[in-house]
């Protein structure tokens, strides 16, 4: 028994090292503010929506829309008289998720046999999974105003039972960053960006993971091989050694990436919307220079994440240790993936925001939905913060490189205690 | 000019003093030996004469250029080969002599020095192998061929043949000693303290980061009245 207490105690301590749980550690710290932001988006389902009400029918079926909208809504601006601009401003202000118009028409059409309109102007926050939640709910409200208008024709012995069971139409507007795109709703939008705001990140994400594992495992070669020393010794600039590991990493990566994506385009395609909504119809398209600004988005964030790695692999003691090391990058970046799949940079808590935008690699993963809509800034301070994290991670590399500590390992034992 | 010029250098690794202050000199030409127990500090002066670490304090000159202010112009000079130098295992052994080769040259003297390195590795048809294939024997002739295919001014030597059987660590001297006729000088460790005697023109025999004797074999062994450097280095160590 005292021999195998023995093995395990001798177990425990080999395993449980800083490298080991630290990545754990702040694992549970990124599902534990993800499952806040879930919770908070779940909370959102269950509140009624806010939304502004026009409506300038006084017909029979004014009173069962004003019933439904009241009692599943909280109506915070009302009017009869059709102002668009001040509705929207209204809705807008107050965060409220649409403005609903009930046209003075509504009623005597639907008695004629013919549809009412509801004329909607959704306010669109963002569009990752969770901003369309608040206009799914309104969905189900303008859902419930057809199925009582349904019954109340139904009851009243309408014959016409194609237009009893669907006796409204819609004309919808959605307004979202500026933009005001009429025939189409937040939740088609959402669908048609979906597959950029889920291919993008996850593209960038494997490059990510791809490339900066090449690079420190291969500086865990380099020492596991013990050709590392003989490298330092040869005549050619510290610099060049750095550049010449991250290029061929990222060579390497992305030649894998590519690969590697080829299938995984197909499954994801299999996910996305088809339909005949074109979003450059709507002004939603990318010019050159918009594509100029992802690639240079997506080359410095893949030079900070290897210059990154660089640093890092300087820490791999062997391969194995190398592979240990690449969980941390991993985890970077898995956090923006995960946060632009589910939210907007816009719509983010503020602490989250920092944390996407301290990421170098979130940028270009925010950067194809940031264009479209004409949001340059946040494009532009992403490229230029990559591009200073990325500068400073190579300087950090070619400094350990030019001093001795690669082989002496003093910034390699950071947890160890001095004896 | 001496070959390498070491003046009061001390090496310490956080609280404990590797090299203690020691002072030698290696002649242009010749083949000089540093022996001492595990521990005694000769490869820490080997990897700072290499460029490799910093010094703690003293000074180290390598052809006259100042190791620690002079680093890339003392690399172009030397070769290092670590006792436990390994190549890249999916290079084969012909690609890692030309992976090196054109860190020292262009054009036609790359074709030159990877001429000379496959002379000295002697792998035949084995060349063409991945280093990942090759037995001990033949990944260390492959090393010493890169460290001395480009004929350094000074070739740096851990244990030249650590690990190798009788027959490919006798090549391996014999090696050594050609290069030296070609103009290199040679600065070896070893614990095989007869390849010392056979190879070295002078010695320093180290013991807890310190030089405790230096001179010739045939000095060390009047001075100790010794039959050979084996008991010459265990009569100094005891």
């Amino acid at each position: 028994m005292n021999h195998l207490l023995n093995i395990i105690r001798k177990e425990v301590k080999e395993l449980l090292t800083p490298a080991t749980f630290v990545p754990i550690i702040v694992m549970a710290l990124i599902f534990g503010s993800m499952g806040n932001m879930i919770g908070g988006a779940t909370e959102e389902t269950k509140k009624p929506p806010s939304i502004g009400v026009i409506n300038e029918d006084r017909g029979q079926f004014s009173s069962i829309v004003n019933e439904t909208v009241y009692s599943m809504a909280k109506v915070v601006y009302n009017s009869t008289s059709e102002n668009i601009e001040e509705g929207v401003n209204a809705v807008k202000e107050k965060g409220g998720t649409a403005l609903i118009i009930i046209p003075s028409n509504f009623s005597i059409n639907i008695a004629n046999n013919q549809s009412g309109e509801i004329e909607i102007y959704w306010i669109m926050k963002g569009a990752g999974i969770m901003d369309s939640i608040s206009s799914g709910v309104v969905e189900s409200i303008l859902h419930e105003l057809n199925t009582k208008i349904s019954e109340e024709l139904i009851e009243k012995g309408n014959i016409n039972a194609t237009f009893a069971l669907s006796p409204t139409t819609r004309n919808e507007t959605t307004i979202f960053k500026g933009k005001e795109m009429n025939g189409i709703s937040p939740g088609t939008i959402s669908a048609i960006l979906s597959s950029q705001s889920t291919a993008v990140p996850i593209i960038i994400m494997i490059i990510i993971m791809m490339a900066g594992g090449m690079v420190i495992s291969s500086m865990g070669m380099e020492k596991e091989n013990k050709t590392l020393e003989t490298l330092l010794t040869l005549p050619v600039k510290r610099s060049s050694i750095v550049a010449g590991k991250i290029a061929g990493s990222a060579i390497v990566g992305l030649l894998m990436a590519v690969i590697y994506m080829i299938g995984f385009r197909y499954y994801l395609s299999s996910f996305e919307v088809s339909g005949n909504i074109n979003l450059a119809d709507y002004g939603l398209t990318l010019n050159v220079w918009d594509y100029v600004l992802v690639g240079i988005s997506l080359f410095l964030a893949l030079t900070a994440a290897l210059s990154m790695c660089m640093v890092l692999g300087t820490f791999a003691k062997n391969y194995k240790s190398a592979q240990t090391l690449t969980v941390p990058v991993s985890i970077l970046a898995l956090i923006p993936m995960f946060l632009i799949m589910f939210k907007d940079f816009s719509t983010l808590p503020l602490s989250l925001k920092v944390v996407l935008f301290a990421i170098p690699f979130s940028h270009p993963m925010m950067a194809v939905r940031a264009l479209l809509f004409g949001d340059y800034m946040l494009v532009i301070s992403g490229i230029a913060y990559a591009a200073v994290f990325s500068f400073a991670m190579i300087a950090i590399a070619v400094w350990i490189f030019k001093t001795d500590k690669l082989l002496t390992g003093t910034t390699i034992h950071l947890f160890r205690k001095e004896r | 000019m001496p070959a390498v010029e070491v003046h009061n250098l001390v090496r310490d690794y956080g609280k404990v003093r590797a090299v203690n202050n020691i002072s030698f000199s290696v002649d242009d030409g010749e083949i000089f030996g540093l022996i001492g127990p595990n521990g005694a500090g000769k490869t820490t002066v080997l990897r700072i004469i290499s460029t490799l670490l910093r010094i703690t304090s003293g000074e180290v000159r390598v052809f006259g250029h100042n190791v620690a202010k002079e680093a890339d112009k003392v690399r172009k000079l030397i070769s290092y080969l670590p006792e436990d130098a390994g190549a890249y295992k999916n290079l084969t052994g012909i690609e890692y002599l030309y992976f090196i080769a054109r860190f020292f040259g262009e054009g036609k003297e790359i074709e030159d020095i990877v001429e000379r390195g496959v002379k000295i590795a002697n792998l035949g048809k084995r060349m063409d192998d991945k280093v990942e294939n090759y037995s001990k024997g033949m990944t260390r002739r492959l090393l010493v061929a890169r460290a001395l295919m480009i004929e350094p001014k000074l070739a740096i030597l851990d244990e030249p043949t650590s690990g190798l059987d009788v027959i490919n660590a006798q090549e391996i001297r014999k090696i050594v000693q050609n290069t030296v006729k070609n103009g290199t000088t040679v600065l070896l460790s070893s614990h095989n303290m007869l390849e010392v005697e056979f190879l070295c023109r002078r010695i320093a025999l180290m013991d807890k980061g310190k030089v405790v004797e230096e001179g010739t074999p045939s000095e060390l062994k009047t001075r100790y009245n010794a039959a050979n450097i084996e008991d010459v280095f265990v009569e100094v160590i005891k």
